[in-house]
């Protein structure tokens, strides 16, 4: 049983890491930027769930919906008024901007709630875990509502992207700025859009996250985050279910690596996985291969 | 890069204008240290800063140069760093002279970290852009966590390497645990003085700016600039592209070496991607390719944070606040145009066309 609780921990890590993965994914794939604040995104939301619950003391439900808004204002802003100037410039100074934004928000949560690690609350407990085989298999609730969310989310996006004016737009955009624009989408707005959805899903995989592992503190997003990013690149990054793929597929892999190689080396072997992927197939599992125009 | 008809070329006096800056800060911070106009916390921060800048000037010759983007580079520093000090540790009794024991840990540094750089090259080279970029980071991030994992001891019968415990390593009765996992090299014997690390910065950036007028450097640049067509006038591009990573990583072992026995203990977890970003920071904001510039943003960025002590809860978030604002500045399309007829005002030469620098113009 060891093995298929080991899986489902896996897939349960791994739906948390695809659904930040998309939103890196998104952003990558329309406005051609790492955003590296999108890390502290999650932990934003993580915070503002907190708060609702423990200070304002809002029901659950409420809290994440209070989360969900409040990242994806944050993102719209921040796009705005840092990314939104910087669509000309060398990609290497918005990514330094990204950074920036990245210790910004670190800090600006430092000074808020302090470096003191919040201990967040399950907001599962009361669906109760599921138990399987006389209680040789636990499966918790966090484990299921995560899974299912994701599942909700890939559904979700895969309808919005294919069938909605807006999701063709975003398609469109990506594909190619200028024809698009010359199609009449407003680009500027479509950019908008694609972060405040990027950045309302880094809200609910900060809820998860923080329900999975309860310990909220200001650099809680930056390893999830840059494993989201490696996720991303690993599944093709600029492809939606690319994000899914390789989402699932870290997460089993850091799962399994602690559980049968060692806690202290499953940093390298997600890492290494990443590499060797990238070896096989430069531009991702799912990712489009490059032709070169000369 | 044309000679002028008389004098000296325009790249050798820019090159001298360099040294002769990097001479003369030097000296005037010797002159401040003797009369004693330095704060302690500033005078700790000299080998640091020097420190920093080799690292910047040679990951400007991966960035900068190379046009490559390495979101890996404090990798390269670590590796550089924990050789360094157990090459020093072994070395205690045979090279009793410490700046001639400093000056072969940092070989062996410098020599490690290009092994490291090699190895990781090779499958690097094969992949272009953000993939490539995305690889550094995930090397980065391997070797943080298995130097998080090493021990090293030292004992009469030789240096023991373990990858699970101190206890592990099978010592005779004596013996000293250099490296202890994620507690990092414990005490270090410091070697690092600010003259050494005044010469390392001459010697890297006399390294890459001789490397830049050299047909290598015209071919790692060629490379950068369109790979095709590079390829298509035969050359080798994989080779060039690995010789600047390789040297690259080679000088930020040495400055590994500078930074890590600068300290009496050390641990992995100081040269994360966090520091690898710190050093891209520099660059970026000190201008790709430009050496000069790396130099001057890598000693203001890190003085800068000690400079904020006074506002010490607000510092990292002014850190930020002026990163954002720096990048928003100099991309803004009017205060650029102003900036540029300002510059055209003081030129008597009839106004050149105005060069997109998107690849980053080189100049010293």
């Amino acid at each position: 049983m060891g093995f298929v609780s080991n899986l489902v921990n896996g897939i349960s890590l791994g739906a948390v890491y695809a659904i930040i993965a998309l939103g890196y994914t998104m952003v990558y794939g329309i406005a051609k930027m790492l955003n590296f604040a999108h890390g502290d995104i999650i932990m934003v939301g993580g915070y503002l769930c907190f708060c609702s619950i423990s200070y304002l003391g809002l029901n659950p439900f409420v809290s994440v919906l209070v989360s969900i808004v409040g990242c994806t204002v944050l993102g719209i802003v921040i796009e705005r008024l840092a990314y939104k100037p910087l669509r000309e410039a060398p990609s290497l100074d918005v990514l330094i901007t990204a950074i920036g934004v990245s210790y910004l928000l670190q800090n600006t949560a430092l000074l808020i709630w302090g470096s003191n690690p919040k201990s967040f609350p399950n907001l599962f407990k009361s669906l109760g875990n599921i138990r399987l085989f006389d209680g040789q298999l636990v499966i918790s609730s966090t484990a299921i509502v995560t899974i299912a969310t994701n599942i909700v989310i890939m559904l979700a996006l895969t309808w919005f992207t294919s069938k909605t004016r807006m999701g063709k737009a975003m398609r469109a955009c990506s594909e190619d700025k200028g024809a698009a624009q010359l199609m009449g989408i407003n680009v500027n707005s479509t950019i908008s859009l694609t972060f405040a959805i990027g950045s309302g899903l880094a809200a609910v995989a900060g809820v998860l996250l923080c329900s999975a592992y309860p310990t909220l503190m200001p650099t809680t997003g930056s390893m999830p985050g840059i494993k989201a990013f490696v996720a991303a690149v690993l599944g093709g990054i600029g492809s939606i279910p690319g994000a899914m793929v390789g989402g699932i597929l870290l997460g089993v892999a850091e799962i399994f690596a602690k559980a049968y190689i060692g806690t202290q080396f499953s940093d390298a072997i997600v890492f290494a996985l990443l590499i060797v992927v990238l070896l096989i197939k430069p531009t991702g599992i799912l990712g489009k291969p490059i032709s070169e125009k000369v | 890069m044309a000679g002028r008809s008389r004098g000296l070329s325009r790249t050798t006096v820019s090159n001298l204008v360099t040294y002769a800056l990097v001479v003369i800060a030097f000296v005037v911070v010797q002159a401040m240290v003797s009369n004693r106009m330095l704060t302690y916390s500033l005078q700790g921060q000299l080998v640091p800063i020097c420190a920093y800048i080799v690292m910047a000037v040679s990951l400007n010759l991966v960035v900068g140069l190379s046009g490559e983007l390495s979101l890996g580079h404090a990798g390269f520093m670590s590796v550089g760093a924990f050789t360094g000090i157990v090459v020093a540790a072994s070395l205690a009794d045979a090279i009793p002279n410490p700046v001639l024991r400093l000056i072969v840990a940092m070989l062996f540094g410098g020599g490690f970290a290009a092994i490291a750089g090699f190895l990781i090259g090779i499958p690097v080279m094969r992949l272009h852009g953000d993939y490539l970029a995305i690889v550094t980071l995930a090397f980065g991030e391997i070797i943080k966590n298995l130097l998080n994992n090493l021990y090293v001891g030292i004992d009469d019968a030789g240096v023991h390497f373990s990858f699970s415990s101190a206890e592990a390593l099978g010592m005779a009765q004596g013996g000293k645990v250099v490296i202890n996992g994620p507690q990092g090299a414990v005490g270090i014997t410091k070697l690092s003085t600010f003259v050494i690390g005044f010469v390392l910065v001459l010697l890297a950036v006399f390294v890459v700016l001789n490397l830049k007028g050299s047909r290598s450097g015209r071919a790692i640049m060629a490379v950068r600039d369109n790979r095709i067509a590079a390829e298509s006038v035969g050359i080798n591009t994989t080779k060039y592209r690995l010789m600047a990573f390789v040297l690259s990583a080679a000088l930020a072992g040495m400055a590994g070496v500078l930074y890590g026995m600068n300290y009496s203990s050390i641990v992995p977890k100081k040269f994360d991607f966090n520091t690898s970003i710190l050093i891209l920071v520099f660059v970026v904001l000190g201008g790709m390719g430009s050496i000069r510039g790396s130099i001057i943003s890598a000693t203001v960025l890190t003085i800068l944070p000690e400079a904020l002590r006074a506002v010490n809860d607000y510092r990292m978030l002014l850190y930020a606040i002026v990163l954002i604002l720096v990048m928003l500045v100099t991309n803004n399309p009017t205060l650029k145009q102003l900036w540029r007829r300002i510059k055209g005002s003081f030129r008597r030469t009839p106004k050149e066309p105005a060069v997109a620098s998107e690849g980053g113009d080189v100049d010293a």
